[in-house]
């Protein structure tokens, strides 16, 4: 099994400045991806798609190719289509790559996964059709598709991002149904001189929602009562707004309240996590450098708490600067002249965060949602069946798990963790903290029992 | 006092004698952990075994037996009571064999202890076509299998949740995240929690598993319990590809094919590992060769609470009458006896059941 | 004939051959297999093994397992694979073991 002094999962922002930054300083670094090509989901493709719709896309996604470049330095491995599975003691990495298993060592890990959709449960959101609007990004960056007859829901500035791409695609969505409402407004214009420090955010915003407005895209604010309705296939959206009903038939819908971080590789190896009430959702604990409690286990980017792409950037950079000092390729003095800079621009970064959060709080039916409405896209489960299990005595996911199945899918949580954390919290009148989150267990990943065998020292021909 | 008896431990063994205890009017109350307790009942394997157990100790194997026996009642009249279905197949189960050697060697041992058992104990020798026939997907390592007409397996997860709605319908009480430091009895027990919960009880009993190996001296038992780590891997939901269960595999209801398990030494820890989980993978494929292009989407350790001899203890304090001691590692396979015949045993019935063989006494003073 | 498709793909890409559950497709070489699926019409990958309710892509970035189909014998996220030619797609085979 080949060493290395450093291993970073996740080739986004943070994972690639990372990559790039302990280059340079002389270490050894292995960069493993489970697409076939870097740039996480924000910088999907970039290399090849930013000459084919950088115009749609604008320039923020173009700016990836600067990170992408990076890259290309002879002490950096970059492993694309390689999906990590089990990260160990030791550490010890296995991954899948090209329907292999493989193993890699490393002193230090940097974990550098990203976020998820933050899930949103609502009547029909496991139809075909429905798809969250990371997904309607995706489908545009990197396969050029836009959606013909689509409905944005939900709330957060990446609503406003898609909605002025596919303006600019020629297809605008057919209305913009957002769950914010004017007192959230309110509630985060306490915050605005952060926002304003942060000011190129805020005109970005305003400048798209300008954009949409142009196109003659309806946008309703403060919707409440969301339901897609269809039997085989979402056919319409279903809501209420300042009283009346209103129905959208469409083909497809895109959900979108927010990105929340993908902690599962941190989980699985024992980093104390802690609930973020702002941002509504588990943080992994950790210092200035993005060091966990879990010795030799760092982290950076929307991981480690969603700061966006810049952030994400800078506490990659930040973090393989504390890396190279702790191997010893550079003084602390070293690390901490080149490190003043990144400290100011990370706190630039954040300065709009609260008063984004505030604006554009989660959804609050999709937080507690109604009995019927399935929470655990994979088992099936439904809100009122763990609400029925926190009154047979379950205290917390793992119980609920044990009794119902929600969070034992192939997904392993990852679209039902949050909502079943909140809902045990409420019904037993408990903190998300005291609550806790599911056991993360390898594989991080399915993995084919063929490949695991394969992997079998004892046996040598137990994989044929 | 406010209940005939306390339970500690809210796991299948806890909620099983609860179940039965309440089921002749007596008052019980359950104390359970928290949801990151080290929880057999939640990482078990689901099998109600009888083949295999016991082989030096016939008492064991017909306790076994018995259990087996009443599972079905038990599954049916839990399935009545909470409306909810406790899934249990009982037609057979295998011992499978990769060398005519240890197929050989087990048979002579099974043919021993059938004698002692005085000829019940019903299995048959199936070669490698005739175990094709039964299984379609057998794989060409495997030489034959014993097949045991009394095992089976259940989903113990469902048991556990018809147990736990169960108990609270028949007004059992049921008290969650507690951890019980102190046990006295000045006249009648009473059990003392960490964040201050009081509960008196007549009788108390130590169903806590490996929280047993601590508590239990407190209460004047030797509780020599430890921990074995067994990893247990599960593939996506497949077409049905396994008929019967074994100690290798089995398919679950609802699709997935279980794997299992380590035996490993490692203390309280109950991490999965690469290696452990390619060592399961493969003995498996060597059985059931499709399962190689199967999906892999959980795996998990439990920790096996084991006693030295292996075999279950069942023990009434003699500092502490009225404290009994219940431990075992089969929770699942003797869930049944627990639930229906363990309640006579702690009432000092006519009827109780011969326990000795599962006292401590067996084991040294250390 | 394909089902008029929800989307409009903005690439000219050459095609190959592949089939999903039995139907030829000519999908673009090199795609994103979701993708390419979806905007050749298709409208259900699976049927989950639980209920039998139909499942289309979700999140495309490999973390909601909603995408699944089957190729050569092995249970895959379609969102995680590219278009090659010959591919044969179907839908899995898991939800045939569900019982009510």
């Amino acid at each position: 099994m080949q060493r290395h002094d450093l291993v970073i999962i996740g080739a986004g922002p943070a994972g690639m400045a990372a990559a790039a930054t302990a280059a340079e300083l002389g270490l050894s670094v292995t960069l493993l991806d489970e697409q076939s090509r870097p740039g996480g989901q924000i910088y999907r493709d970039v290399d090849r798609v930013a000459a084919l719709r950088g115009d749609i896309l604008g320039a923020d996604y173009i700016h990836g190719r600067s990170l992408t470049a990076g890259l290309h330095h002879g002490a950096i491995t970059h492993l694309e289509g390689a999906t990590v599975w089990a990260i160990e003691d030791g550490f010890r990495i296995s991954y899948t790559k090209d329907g292999r298993g493989a193993q890699i060592g490393a002193e230090r890990v940097l974990l550098a996964t990203g976020a998820l959709e933050r899930p949103m449960p609502v009547p029909g959101w496991t139809l075909p059709g429905v798809m969250t609007a990371g997904a309607g990004q995706i489908l545009l960056k990197q396969s050029g598709l836009v959606a013909r007859q689509a409905v944005l829901v939900g709330a957060g500035p990446l609503l406003y991002l898609i909605a002025a791409q596919m303006v600019r695609a020629g297809t605008p969505p057919l209305a913009m149904v957002e769950t914010q409402t004017r007192s959230d407004l309110f509630r985060a214009l306490r915050h605005l001189d952060g926002a304003l420090r942060g000011w190129r955010y805020l005109a970005k915003g305003l400048a798209m929602l300008a954009e949409i407005k142009r196109a003659g895209v309806a946008r309703y604010t403060g919707a409440t009562g969301l339901r897609i309705e269809g039997t085989d296939k979402a056919e319409a959206l279903r809501f209420t707004h300042r009283g009346r009903t209103h129905r959208i038939a469409c083909t497809t819908v895109f959900l979108h309240h927010g990105v929340v971080p993908n902690t599962q590789a941190a989980r699985s190896l024992g980093v104390t996590h802690r609930w973020d009430t702002r941002q509504a959702c588990f943080n992994p604990v950790l210092d200035g450098w993005g060091q966990s409690d879990v010795p030799g286990i760092f982290m950076a980017g929307d991981g480690t708490g969603i700061g966006g792409a810049k952030a994400a950037e800078i506490a990659g950079r930040l973090a393989a600067l504390k890396l190279a000092e702790a191997l010893g390729h550079i003084s602390a003095a070293e690390r901490d002249r080149r490190a003043a800079p990144l400290h100011s621009a990370k706190a630039r970064e954040r300065a709009a965060r609260p008063f984004l959060d505030l604006a554009y709080p989660p959804c609050a039916e999709a937080m507690a949602p109604e009995d019927a409405t399935t929470i655990c896209r994979c088992e099936e489960v439904t809100a009122g069946d763990i609400r029925r299990y926190a009154a047979l005595g379950c205290l917390g996911p793992n119980q609920t798990k044990a009794f119902g199945r929600a969070g034992m899918g192939p997904c392993q949580g990852r679209y039902c963790g949050l909502t079943v954390t909140a809902l045990l919290a409420e019904a037993n009148g408990q903190t998300p903290d005291e609550t806790g989150y599911y056991r993360i267990r390898p594989p991080l990943k399915p993995v084919t029992l063929g490949e695991l065998a394969a992997m079998d020292h004892g046996s040598q021909d137990a994989a044929e | 006092m406010e209940t005939d008896y306390a339970i500690i431990g809210g796991g299948v063994v806890g909620l099983s004698v609860a179940w039965g205890l309440l089921r002749r009017g007596l008052t019980v109350t359950v104390l359970d952990g928290d949801d990151g307790a080290f929880r057999a009942s939640r990482g078990n394997f689901g099998l109600v075994w009888v083949q295999s157990k016991g082989m030096n100790q016939p008492r064991y194997a017909q306790w076994s037996q018995q259990s087996a026996a009443l599972w079905g009642d038990f599954a049916a009249e839990l399935s009545a009571a909470t409306g909810q279905r406790v899934p249990l197949e009982q037609r057979g189960g295998y011992d499978l064999h990769f060398s005519e050697e240890t197929l050989q060697a087990t048979v002579e041992k099974y043919l021993a202890l059938k004698e002692k058992l005085g000829g019940d104990y019903p299995f048959e020798v199936l070669g490698h076509n005739a175990l094709r026939k039964e299984e379609p997907h057998i794989g060409p390592k495997v030489v034959g299998a014993i097949l045991h007409h009394q095992d089976g397996h259940a989903n113990p997860l469902k048991l556990l949740k018809a147990l736990a709605g169960d108990v609270r319908r028949m007004g059992g009480r049921v008290l969650t995240g507690k951890t019980v430091t102190e046990v006295t009895k000045p006249d009648s027990f009473v059990l003392s929690c960490a964040d201050g919960t009081s509960v008196g009880a007549g009788k108390v009993i130590l169903a806590a598993g490996l929280g047993a190996a601590v508590l239990g001296p407190k209460l004047g038992f030797k509780a020599p319990v430890r921990p074995q780590r067994g990893q247990v891997l599960i593939t996506e939901k497949l077409p049905k590809l396994i008929n019967r269960p074994s100690l290798i595999a089995r398919q679950v209801d609802e699709g997935g094919i279980q794997i299992g398990a380590t035996n490993e030494e490692v203390g309280h820890d109950d991490r999965v590992t690469q290696p452990g989980l390619s060592g399961l993978a493969a003995e498996a494929i060597a059985a059931f060769p499709a399962l190689a292009k199967a999906q892999l989407v959980r795996s998990w350790g439990a920790l096996r609470v084991l006693s030295p001899d292996g075999l279950p203890i069942y023990q009434e304090s003699t500092s502490l009458p009225g404290a009994f001691l219940v431990t075992c590692h089969s929770g699942i396979t003797l869930a049944a006896c627990h639930a229906h015949l363990l309640p006579d045993w702690l009432e000092g019935a006519a009827s109780k059941p011969d326990l000795e063989v599962f006292s401590e006494s067996r084991f040294a003073v250390s | 004939m394909n089902p008029v498709s929800p989307f409009l793909e903005l690439d000219q890409t050459p095609r190959v051959e592949v089939v999903f559950d039995g139907t030829p497709l000519s999908l673009p070489a090199g795609a994103n297999l979701a993708a390419a699926l979806l905007a050749a019409g298709i409208g259900e990958f699976r049927r989950t093994p639980v209920s039998g309710a139909p499942r289309a892509p979700f999140c495309m970035m490999g973390a909601c397992f909603d995408c699944l189909v089957e190729i050569d014998g092995v249970v895959r996220q379609a969102c995680m694979l590219d278009v090659r030619e010959g591919l044969s797609i179907s839908k899995p085979k898991g939800g045939s073991h569900a019982t009510p």
